[in-house]
């Protein structure tokens, strides 16, 4: 199995804290948005952004570049971030979420800002797009490949598994999912609001290979998106575990901060244990 | 003769029996495979009903283009978005019942907002569809399509210009929404009849020049027709005329962008306006012309169409005349609408 450096793991661990403190900043100065969904996502995002996209921050329309679909377009203030972060746009802009005239809409929009590959936010019709783009990019025989990011949420939705049956029905391997399994939905716990479990099983049957993943553990992010490459009889699906809110132990796991935004003193609380590691270092910020 | 030469019809127009018969929908299988013929990155997509959308001859033709999505009508809109993300020109087929009937939010957000060039044929539109009945007969897509910012809306009037709106889809750097019918239809239109999306054509018009300063109207009435439905707008004119009515037909495809010109100029002439379409009258072509009117040239409107029910079963001229839109019902309103002038 491929291996991460030490190194690299620290990276991507004080990147992952640095997009975390950008989202807390960005959602109190916007004043609405989704919190917990965003900081549960960060370290899945920082391990794409930072290690296992084939992309050029430079070149968004670099033809070969690898595409991130990002389904559950709620969350977006975690993508904003980790593309500022990487070099996409200037990491001042992402005081503009959600503001008039902002490239950073409350839901991506692709026409106005380069990288965001999809308009999205309606939830259920991102896995359909990436099987879409995966199938056309097959035809062409290009290389790159696609990526879907979804919510759990969103496995409510008929239209998810239309597009699971149509990327297994034709064995698109080039598309690798991975669900945000983090329990959570906007009206309580998902196995409560509607339950999907057996989650693993339901891909499987639909012909998809499927891994689980802790999605707090870079090298078994990186590790499951190897093991998804050298799938070629089938498209895979990564059941990442996360936790809601993950990084702030008062948003950790609590559906109520899936769609908003923190005031003025808890983001200065939740900036202050972010920068300090959760009280494990001093922040030159005190 | 009052119908307009210039724009070749066949020369029979006026004589119904006489008149070849094929449905729109026909038109569109025969454009589809013209335009895959001549662009490589048309696609096609299909919700399980492959042959009476008439996409068979494009699966034929190009199988490796071709791709079967099973009864997901939602899916298949999302799948086409990605497809023309990536820079594809698909064409998705159904029931207009089905897509857009179905798929609406995926059209509008992941075809229209995202602004890629999806190409939207609804087929089986209309209370024409017949015996299936009215879960199957689409009275309400023009509605659906016509206020999402993007999207163009055609129905074409007869088999030949099905073909043509097809094949002129693909040069639309855009989302389209193409509607056609089951049933079989007169074609009066040739090959050698222009059309161009956006561009309403006058077919008909039994009005003289008034004379300058007279402050008389050439016309005593215009009638906007779109769909198969203009072929009786033409008959009832012709049927007028006899009357001693001055009548202008206008062949107004392209639902959006309208042609507002020649829309203006029609109420202009005539001081009255009877829309006929095979729609609900509310939301569809006729709103469309009444708002263009309201701003513009305000006169008073009758509206031929589908009155705020849903169908029925029955044949198709059956259910043309239980809904009125027969060739006696524009009459009607023709003169309905001149008590109003």
């Amino acid at each position: 199995m491929p291996h991460l450096h030490e190194e690299k793991i620290k990276f991507l661990e004080e990147k992952a804290n640095q997009i975390r403190q950008s989202i807390i900043e960005m959602l109190v100065e916007a004043g609405s948005g989704h919190t917990a969904g965003p900081l549960g996502m960060a370290d899945v995002f920082t391990a794409f952004y930072f290690h296992i996209l084939n992309h050029d921050p430079k070149n968004p329309f670099w033809e070969e570049r690898d595409r991130l679909i990002l389904s559950n377009g709620h969350i977006c203030p975690v993508r904003y971030a980790a593309m500022a972060h990487a070099g996409y746009f200037p990491l001042e802009e992402l005081k503009t979420l959600r503001k008039f005239g902002t490239r950073l809409q409350g839901h991506p929009e692709r026409e106005r800002l380069p990288g965001v590959e999809t308009t999205s936010g309606p939830l259920g019709s991102g896995l359909g797009q990436a099987a879409g783009y995966a199938y056309a990019a097959r035809m062409d025989k290009k290389s790159f490949r696609v990526y879907c990011f979804m919510s759990d949420g969103e496995q409510d939705a008929g239209n998810t598994w239309e597009a699971a049956m149509f990327a297994g029905k034709y064995k698109l391997n080039n598309l690798i999912a991975l669900i945000d399994r983090n329990n959570i939905q906007i009206d309580g716990m998902t196995e409560d609001i509607m339950p999907l479990e057996p989650l693993r099983d339901k891909y499987e049957s639909f012909g998809w290979h499927v891994l689980e993943i802790n999605g707090h553990d870079f090298e078994e992010i990186v590790n499951a998106v190897e093991e998804a490459k050298a799938i070629y009889e089938k498209p895979t699906v990564i059941i990442s575990h996360n936790i809601p809110g993950k990084g702030i132990k008062e948003i950790e796991f609590d559906y109520k901060w899936h769609g908003i935004a923190p005031n003025k003193e808890q983001a200065a609380k939740f900036l202050a244990e972010l920068r300090t590691l959760g009280g494990k270092i001093k922040s030159e910020h005190q | 003769m009052p119908i307009n030469s210039k724009v070749k019809l066949v020369e029979n127009v006026l004589e119904k029996a006489k008149l070849e018969q094929a449905p729109t929908r026909k038109g569109y299988g025969e454009g589809l495979l013209a335009a895959g013929e001549a662009n490589e990155k048309v696609v096609a997509l299909c919700a399980d009903l492959t042959e009476s959308t008439q996409m068979h001859l494009f699966a034929k033709k190009f199988p490796g283009r071709f791709i079967e999505m099973g009864v997901a009508e939602q899916n298949m809109a999302t799948v086409a978005a990605g497809l023309a993300n990536y820079g594809k020109i698909p064409f998705i087929s159904s029931y207009a019942m089905f897509s857009p009937g179905r798929n609406w939010e995926q059209i509008r957000t992941t075809i229209c907002y995202n602004e890629v060039p999806v190409k939207i044929a609804g087929s089986h539109a209309g209370v024409s569809v017949g015996p299936d009945g009215a879960t199957h007969q689409a009275v309400e897509d023009i509605a659906l399509m016509r206020p999402i910012p993007n999207m163009a809306v055609i129905n074409p009037c007869d088999a030949n210009e099905a073909k043509k709106a097809t094949i002129a889809a693909v040069g639309i750097n855009g989302p389209v929404y193409l509607r056609f019918a089951r049933e079989k239809t007169p074609v009066f239109t040739t090959p050698e009849t222009n059309f161009e999306i956006g561009k309403a054509e006058i077919f008909f018009d039994s009005g003289g020049s008034p004379s300058q300063g007279s402050g008389r109207l050439s016309l005593d009435v215009a009638i906007i027709a779109c769909g198969p439905l203009v072929h009786n707008a033409i008959l009832a004119a012709a049927d007028l005329e006899k009357e001693g009515l001055k009548i202008r037909v206008v062949n107004n495809h392209t639902i959006k962008p309208m042609d507002e010109k020649t829309i203006i100029e029609a109420a202009k002439d005539a001081g009255a306006v009877v829309t006929v379409e095979e729609h609900q009258v509310h939301g569809g072509m006729g709103s469309a012309v009444a708002e263009v009117l309201a701003k513009n040239f305000p006169v008073p409107m009758e509206f031929v169409g589908v009155q705020n029910r849903f169908g029925e079963s029955g044949t198709p001229e059956e259910l043309i005349e239980r809904f009125g839109m027969g060739v006696s019902h524009i009459k009607d309103a023709v003169k309905r609408v001149l008590t109003r002038k």
